[in-house]
């Protein structure tokens, strides 16, 4: 049926056609517009701001590359639970919670630096696991209501928090730093400094370290599956070789005098991040062309491939502009954190092409056909669960080493509400998120963050407001996104009705 | 068998915190406490959340779930509590606390029934995540309201910062306005002669009666309107959507008009609080407080389907009351505890309103 319909289209006369094609670009770009409304609203609101703000754009870029390094992780925690189909995660506080007890059982024992910091994650990892665990059971008690849910849950468990910080640490359980205890009380301090300790524990590896570390991951990854792959007797071993041996060479290089004193850094301004950046989607776009070119493929997007490339080139001939140059070469990223985004955002895209991911994607779809097709539905859900609660506690780690300062009953409450509040304002909705609007989310959301106060000044002299409104922003937009969700899922059925 | 069934009615949770009030009570002259002053307490806080907790019943019986949108409606009640300060500052700002509080509630009704119109279209449109999005328009409520506050054009000294000359501040003195006149007998001592008795203390325990009376009639009200022709038909909408189309009775209308009732009870509730508790609390105060008021609720034995006035007066008095009396046994108990209170507070109204999520499966969440 659906072939001779083809046919009679591809029948039509010439003029038809064309007029056809017109409505379809131009529909195109409508619906472009129309399914990035969110997030255009909120670059107009952006750009208003700085303008309105009176701040150097150097400033803003500079904030911006601050917040991005420490709160872009934990905003991507948010997105295997969308994608499983349970919404926006409003317990990842329960994340923060185990990061932040990991983080003062390494600060109470004395450790410092990176130790300290693997000490608190090795103490945070299972102990978010386990919290993922549960939320996970309990959200399969209530399936249909995981968001309000959460959000309680999120409350629920600050209480109890507070109760194990305030009173059974120090009252029950002895705490060794005795300069961590509310000075003639019991229970741990409203706030703990980690200047000297933990303060950019994680932001100060450099980068030849990294490299190490990549090369040692990727060796492992490698070794295990040729081993595997030996004991299986299969004979493709070629790619992992050549993995493998690229990795070394990738890792010999850094012991060039020249290079290694290149990698001795342990940041990276916005500038190299932009030219590492364009050289990777040339590389890419330019890899997909001769893929192509190899081996032809009808449906295959010539134009878009070109279109990228000349972007990226465009972008990178821009950063030769002076003023934009000083800009970019003033603002500077942490390399070890913007190397854990990277390497989740890639996470985040390579697990949806595994089985449980695919898994997971058909449970998020329909939790009927799901179970129809032999997926364990429960099983599926609280992996989910688990995976965002253990990244939400490594986001919260990376943002309190960044912050330096520990806020003890503060610092988790906010962090579900101003991650959710980001991703949306990117253009995710309740059952869709990705990497990238991640990471337009954070940028925007955070640039209003800066330009708000500021800019209340000017237009209403008082920055109280502009306060105000960033506030009002981040709950707003939570309530208009899940109004539009619950909208049209109830509208959905009546469309399809007829047919 | 027979005590399996007894605990079943009452419920587990209601069963648990009722004895724990219990025994708060009975520890409370054990440790030489005044039990006159816990008694005090108690009957206060009840009669301050009494309606903010009632204005729940609407909202659950028409069928919106937990009212946690009932922000919008303690919006609309302190718009009305400082509007009229105002009024009565540019008249000449004498002392008349009835005129205010009569002004006060003048002004928050329409504006609550305003605001419960245009929040019902929007729950009508979200059927099946009404919890949900209500939490977050009430959150957004208050963010907004918190503008409100900064660029109200008001004049009143009670009311702006003394020094910057505009913003209101963040908590607002009632003394000279209608705060206390049915509840705080030295208040009351000084109106004429039916107006005095609106407050008294026998032996030590003050009752503000004036205040339980109000509180106890406007439940009554509400009592008479569930038993009423749209009382019922509301009831009939919240319980069983299809069937109460099949009987011809629009069920939008009815969850719109529950929603109304519900943000004008909202209303109400706040200026009646402040008038007890003496002060209007602006910004981030109101923030969580629809959560006490749904945990108070689900106490009181109710559930997100389901809600009626016994629910509210005994939901009140364990919530309320375990929070008040548990709080100077435990600065007896260890005297470092002052925060205590208000972690098992947390902790109380969050557990009771998961366990209450955590019964209502398949309920009114629609499969996606």
């Amino acid at each position: 049926m659906k072939a001779k319909n083809d046919m009679n289209q591809s029948n039509g006369s010439q003029d038809e056609l064309v007029l056809l094609q017109q409505e379809t670009m131009r529909q195109k770009v409508f619906s472009w517009l129309f399914e990035n409304k969110v997030m255009l609203l909120f670059l107009i609101i952006c750009i208003g701001g700085v303008w309105v703000s009176g701040n150097s754009a150097g400033f803003v870029v500079e904030n911006v590359a601050v917040r991005f390094g420490r709160n872009a992780f934990t905003v991507m925690s948010l997105l295997i639970p969308v994608l499983a189909g349970l919404g926006l995660n409003f317990s990842i506080v329960i994340g923060a919670i185990a990061a932040q007890v990991g983080l003062f059982f390494a600060v109470d024992w004395g450790f410092s630096g990176i130790i300290g910091m693997l000490i608190a994650f090795l103490i945070a990892t299972p102990l978010a696991s386990l919290f993922g665990f549960g939320v996970g059971r309990l959200f399969n008690k209530m399936k249909g209501s995981e968001m309000i849910a959460g959000l309680i849950l999120g409350y629920f468990a600050d209480g109890l928090y507070q109760l194990f910080f305030l009173y059974i640490l120090g009252g029950v359980l002895p705490v060794r730093t005795t300069s961590l205890i509310i000075p003639g009380g019991i229970g741990i301090k409203n706030t703990i400094d980690l200047t000297g300790n933990m303060k950019y524990a994680l932001d100060g590896v450099k980068l030849v370290d990294i490299v190490m570390i990549f090369f040692i991951i990727v060796a492992v990854v490698c070794a295990f599956r040729i081993i595997t792959k030996i004991r299986n007797k299969d004979k493709s071993l070629l790619k992992d070789v050549i993995i493998l041996l690229v990795a070394a060479l990738v890792y010999g290089l850094s012991y060039v005098p020249q290079i290694e004193s290149a990698l001795m850094t342990n940041s990276l301004s916005l500038l190299n991040v932009l030219v590492i950046g364009t050289v990777g989607v040339i590389v890419y776009a330019v890899a997909k062309l001769i893929g192509n070119w190899r081996n032809a493929d009808s449906k295959f997007k010539k134009a878009r491939y070109v279109a990228i490339i000349i972007a990226a080139i465009v972008v990178y001939a821009l950063t030769y502009i002076p003023e934009l140059e000083k800009v970019l070469m003033t603002s500077k990223v942490p390399a070890l954190p913007l190397a854990l985004i990277a390497g989740l955002s890639l996470f985040n895209a390579a697990f949806l092409s595994t089985r449980i991911g695919q898994n997971m994607r058909t449970v998020g779809q329909s939790r009927v056909i799901a179970n129809a097709s032999g997926i364990n539905v429960d099983r599926v859900r609280i992996l989910a669960m688990i995976i965002s609660t253990v990244l939400a506690s490594w986001g919260q780690l990376i943002y309190l080493q960044n912050l330096g300062t520990f806020a003890t009953y503060g610092a988790h409450l906010q962090v579900g509400q101003f991650a959710i509040a980001a991703l949306l304002v990117g253009g995710a909705s309740v059952s869709k998120a990705t990497n990238k609007q991640a990471i337009t989310g954070v940028l925007l959301f955070h640039t209003l963050f800066i330009v708000a106060p500021e800019a209340g000044k000017v237009l209403f002299n008082n920055a109280m407001i502009g306060e105000y409104f960033r506030v009002f922003v981040s709950y707003g937009v939570i309530a208009l996104a899940l109004a539009m969700h619950a909208w049209q899922r109830k509208k959905k059925p009546a469309v399809e009705m007829p047919a | 068998m027979k005590t399996k069934s007894i605990i079943d009615r009452i419920g587990w949770p209601r069963l648990i915190i009722g004895l724990f009030f219990f025994l708060l009570i009975i520890v409370s002259p054990i440790m030489g406490l005044n039990l006159t002053d816990v008694f005090s307490d108690v009957l206060r806080r009840w009669a301050m959340f009494g309606i903010l907790v009632l204005a729940m019943v609407p909202g659950v019986q028409s069928g919106i779930g937990l009212n946690f949108g009932i922000s919008l409606g303690i919006v609309a009640g302190l718009i009305g509590g400082t509007t009229a300060i105002e009024i009565n500052y540019r008249r000449g700002g004498e002392y008349q606390p009835w005129a205010d509080l009569g002004l006060a509630l003048l002004i928050a009704i329409p504006i609550a029934i305003i605001l419960g119109y245009v929040y019902g279209l929007l729950l009508n449109r979200v059927k099946g995540s009404e919890m949900t999005v209500s939490t977050y328009v009430g959150f957004s409520a208050i963010a907004l309201s918190n503008i409100v506050w900064l660029v109200l054009p008001f004049g009143s000294g009670t009311l702006v910062w003394p020094i910057a000359g505009e913003g209101m501040r963040n908590t607002i003195s009632l003394e000279q306005s209608f705060g206390g006149i049915m509840s705080n007998p030295s208040v009351t001592a000084q109106q004429p002669f039916p107006l005095n008795l609106l407050a008294f203390e026998v032996g030590g325990v003050v009752v503000p009666i004036g205040t339980i009376l109000f509180v106890l009639f406007v439940c009554f009200l509400m009592w008479l309107f569930l038993r009423s022709k749209w009382g019922i038909a509301m009831s009939a909408a919240g319980e069983n959507e299809l069937f109460t189309r099949s009987n011809a009775i629009n069920v939008d209308k009815m969850r719109i008009l529950g929603t109304v009732i519900s943000t004008v009870l909202g209303a109400v509730g706040i200026i009646i609080y402040a008038q007890v508790f003496g002060f209007l609390q602006l910004y981030n105060a109101p923030l969580m407080m629809s959560f006490a008021c749904v945990a108070a609720i689900l106490i009181g034995g109710a559930s997100t389907r389901r809600a009626g006035i016994s629910n509210v007066i005994i939901g009140t008095l364990l919530f309320q009351g375990i929070l008040t009396t548990s709080l100077p046994v435990i600065k007896q108990l260890m005297p470092q505890g002052s925060t205590l209170s208000e972690v098992i507070r947390i902790i109380i109204s969050n557990g009771i309103i998961l366990y209450a999520l955590s019964k209502t499966r398949g309920g009114t969440q629609v499969e996606s």
